[in-house]
């Protein structure tokens, strides 16, 4: 019995902002590279859902217990967030599902915990970040959004939490009351005076829970929003600098809550059986954690090749750099534009979600058993042979498909506009309209290849209308096999990814 | 099963329709009043002679108090009834069966909309509560489906297919210019057409028809009342309403180039009216050009093209004011624009004009005053491409042999 981690999954939005591009439109430098920004239509919680999405394709049938969503920017209060990744992501009703809301620091609380208790309670942990910021501050700069998970599972991981630390002190670095759009931060150098010595002790303690000293690590990541305290941390451990994870802010920004688990899972699909890695956050304190990786890890990592799967070093490569200033401050809501002369879109309601969850949630379609006719949304009577509730669910959040034909709406009400329409036929038969995002409208036609992806289509009064939308495929390049299987699609973002899946 | 018909049966003896257009200087009930004035003025009767009214509108009022209280209609049977954009048909539709049926003598069918006072572009909605997963698609955007859906099958150059869409925007403009009741009474070129502002694929602002308030409305008894009434009524030769499963946007072989409701709704109302090639036998054709692609693919689905040579007939000139069938004479929901209640009523107003020769004679057609043609066509269509309601009716100014 070997529990750990079993699986990650790592979603980075498709949308980048230049650092120049703040630079240009507010005067004085503005710092090189990108930063990842959730689109529009995406809050922490359908990154999280799409995190997840991507955790649970190789296990393939792990189902587990609870899941734990953790992120300092939740949709709701008062209500539950993993709720809504438990049903986007198809879970048993028997399966738990709790926030573990707050500050950064909670996220690693939430995966210690995960991993820590996974051989009674197989866990899925979702940490999910949108970083906010003022225009033309720092945080707006560096940060970025993404989510990563972990299934932590209770046999058969491929990473086991050997050692851990945590150091915890009340400072005030950091805070943001509820409510408000943005952090705030005391002066830097109070912040890195507090921090080194925290997470120096909290990382010397771990190495000695875990009884292997500073030549043992072979790969080390150090994370926190605290970048100058990071930079100091790093530096003052005593490790070699080739063990030092590579630093994905320059192109993703720092993720916050997300971070740690990134830098992980971007450790995990490089790393080789019996290798050690040593995690440090800083956030209101300091927690560090030694993992081992067994010999399960290469088939997981031949695994998630197979599944198409985009590798973190994949999706920081893509995704689309060209979002004006302008789209990401109206995004963020921190531009208010000229909304079109429509109305509104209203609330929906609490009972109908409730009726539909499957649908609305869980994208679940419905198949005739009597002539095997796919309908989506789901009804009682088939349109082909007229069977009365002789029906049964059909998921397909994760089949992909084809664009039969499409539209430019540039009436629509969208914070994005045009709102790009699709008619897709699914792979394995069905048909369903919706809109299409993460597009370039002019590079949309007849044949698309199109996947599904969980997204927030718009809020009213104080409510979330989620749902599911379309975004385009990028065509196979490793060629194994053609697309038309339709079981589990692949769900990596730009990269490389296959039409038929393990 | 049986669509039975009820041809010769019942005749139209007096039709009323106020000016379409943004009539920010009336309200429904206005607008009401002005249309019963006018239908009960042109049939000859008072109110107090009306047995029953049916209603159309989708959101100028619920009930049959929409109608009762601005009219005073005392203690009669009022029925208000909504069939989206097919609603003014529907209402006339029902008031013939009640004639037909002998329960009363003379019924009016009147069709109201207030579109303008909504503040916004375009149409919009009426809100139910939902579950948050249906489309944000607007209206021209699910007819913009239909375009390059045609082009594609019928191996038509994209470019070729946005002159066909023009010419369609232009020749309804070219009638609407000769109508003073129309919203839109200007000739309109077809370079300003092809370049409006797009508002959906490869839709244009002047693919689209307008929005604009308006009422229309008539008065229906049974045939062989109807000399009491008028020397020229128009009899009703087929009455056809179908709703459709829906299919379209669900069904992997729909194409996006038919309305299957529409072929459905006219061969109904074919046979009932004994009509066996309507192009060779009808005198025109009011149809519902919501979008310029839906009026091409009607001419197909309603018979008077083969199938894929709709739009070479288009630019034939085949249903232009003086061609062979001559189609929205009026200027169609291009000219006049969408009071969804009144649009049905709208287009029977022009079969009274014109089958009765009283047409202005600027676009009097032909086909009736030299062709002899006597049997006229409406048409609406309700939803979008792939579930929608679908009217048709064939009326005519002669009685059947």
């Amino acid at each position: 019995m070997t529990s750990g981690i079993g699986a990650w999954g790592v979603y980075l939005p498709f949308w980048r902002l230049e650092r120049k591009a703040i630079g240009a439109a507010l005067g004085g430098p503005s710092g090189r590279g990108t930063r990842t920004v959730a689109s529009y239509d995406e809050d922490t919680t359908t990154l999280g859902v799409e995190a997840g999405r991507r955790a649970l394709e190789v296990p393939g049938g792990w189902t587990p217990d609870q899941v734990l969503f953790s992120s300092p920017e939740p949709a709701y209060q008062d209500k539950t967030n993993a709720t809504t990744v438990h049903a986007a992501l198809g879970l048993p009703q028997r399966v738990a599902a709790f926030d573990m809301v707050g500050s950064v620091r909670s996220a690693v609380g939430a995966l210690v915990t995960a991993v820590a208790t996974a051989d009674r309670t197989p866990t899925l942990a979702v940490l999910a970040d949108i970083r906010t910021g003022l225009a033309g501050g720092a945080d707006e700069r560096d940060s970025g959004d993404g989510a990563v998970a972990f299934a932590c599972v209770a046999d058969g991981a491929v990473a086991e939490l050997i050692g851990r630390a945590s150091a915890s002190d009340e400072f005030l670095d950091r805070w943001r009351v509820p409510g408000e759009p943005y952090s705030h931060q005391w002066e830097e150098r109070f912040g890195e005076q507090a921090y080194v010595p925290l997470a120096q002790a909290a990382f010397a303690d771990a190495l000695k829970s875990a009884g292997i000293g500073l030549d043992d690590i072979d790969h080390l990541v150090v994370a926190g929003l605290h970048v100058r305290a990071v930079k100091a941390t790093t530096g003052s451990l005593g490790v070699e600098a080739a063990v030092v994870a590579p630093d994905r802010t320059g192109a993703v920004g720092n993720l916050g809550a997300a971070q740690l688990g990134v830098g992980l899972a971007d450790v995990l699909e490089r790393a080789t059986p019996g290798q050690t890695v040593v995690t440090l956050q800083l956030a209101d304190g300091a927690d560090a954690q030694v993992w081992r990786t067994t010999d399960a890890l290469p088939a997981a990592q031949e695994a998630r090749r197979a599944a198409g799967l985009a590798t973190v070093a994949d999706q920081v490569e893509a995704g689309r750099s060209d979002l004006s200033y302008a789209s990401f401050l109206t995004w963020r809501d921190q531009l208010h534009r000229e909304p079109p002369r429509r109305p509104e879109p209203t609330r929906p309601g609490a009972p109908n979600m409730l009726r539909t969850e499957a649908w609305k949630f869980g994208f679940s379609a419905s198949r005739c058993l009597a002539c095997g006719f796919r309908h989506l949304p789901p009804t009682r009577v088939c349109l082909r042979c007229k069977s009365v509730d002789q029906m049964e669910p059909d998921r397909l959040a994760d089949v992909e498909g084809t664009v039969a034909t499409f539209t430019i709406d540039y009436l629509a009400y969208s914070l994005a506009p045009p709102t790009v329409g699709v008619v897709v036929d699914f792979d394995g038969g069905g048909r369903f309209r919706c809109e299409l995002t993460d597009c370039d409208p002019d590079a949309v036609g007849i044949g698309t290849r199109v996947q599904m992806t969980f997204r927030r289509l718009y809020s009213a009064d104080g409510m979330h209308n989620y749902f599911w939308k379309a975004r385009p495929l990028d065509a196979p390049s490793d060629g194994d096999g053609p697309a038309g299987d339709a079981t589990m699609g692949a769900v990596g973002s730009k990269a490389p990814a296959s039409g038929k899946e393990a | 099963m049986a669509s039975n018909g009820i041809r010769d049966r019942v005749a139209i003896v007096g039709m009323g329709c106020t000016p379409f257009g943004e009539r920010w200087d009336k309200g429904a009930d206005d607008l009401l009043v002005d249309a019963t004035k006018d239908a009960i003025a042109s049939a000859g009767v008072a109110l107090d002679d009306i047995d029953a009214f049916w209603l159309g509108t989708l959101g100028a009022g619920n009930s049959g108090l929409t109608l009762s209280r601005p009219l005073k209609i005392d203690y009669r049977p009022v029925t208000r009834v909504e069939n989206f954009c097919a609603t003014g048909s529907e209402s006339l539709r029902n008031a013939c069966y009640a004639v037909a049926s002998g329960a009363y003598d003379l019924a009016m069918a009147i069709g109201v909309e207030k579109l303008k006072d909504s503040g916004f572009s375009g149409l919009t909605g009426i809100h139910q509560v939902g579950d948050g997963t249906g489309t944000s698609l607007t209206s021209p955007a699910a007819f913009s489906f239909l375009a390059p859906s045609y082009a594609h099958k019928y191996g038509v150059d994209p470019e070729e297919l946005k002159e066909v869409l023009t010419r369609i925007a232009w020749k309804n403009h070219y009638n609407g210019a000769r109508n003073p009741r129309a919203q839109f009474r200007k000739e309109v070129s077809l370079e300003t057409i092809s370049r409006s502002p797009r508002v959906a694929g490869e839709l244009g602002v002047f693919d689209c028809s307008g929005v604009a308030d308006g009422s229309a409305a008539a008065i229906v008894c049974r045939a062989e009342d109807a000399h009491r009434y008028t020397d020229r009524p128009l009899y009703v030769k087929g009455l056809s309403m179908v709703a459709g499963p829906a299919a379209g946007p669900i069904d992997p072989e729909y194409d996006y180039t038919t309305f299957e409701e529409v072929i459905r709704s006219a061969q109904d109302a074919y046979r009932q009216a004994g009509v066996t090639d309507p192009r060779a036998q009808l005198a025109m054709a009011e149809v519902h050009d919501c979008f310029t692609p839906t009026e091409l693919v009607l001419m197909e689905d309603l018979g008077f093209a083969e199938r894929g040579m709709g739009w070479k007939e288009v630019l034939a000139g085949t249903f232009d004011l003086d061609g062979e069938l001559p189609v929205n004479p009026d200027g169609g929901l291009k000219s006049f624009g969408h009071p969804i209640g009144a649009s049905g009523l709208r287009m029977m107003f022009e079969c009274w004009l014109q089958l009765r020769r009283e047409a202005p004679a600027e676009r009097q057609i032909k086909s009736v005053t030299e062709g002899g043609r006597t049997l006229g066509l409406t048409h609406n269509l309700g939803g979008g491409p792939g579930e929608c309601v679908s009217f048709v009716s064939v009326v005519g100014s002669e009685p059947s042999d």
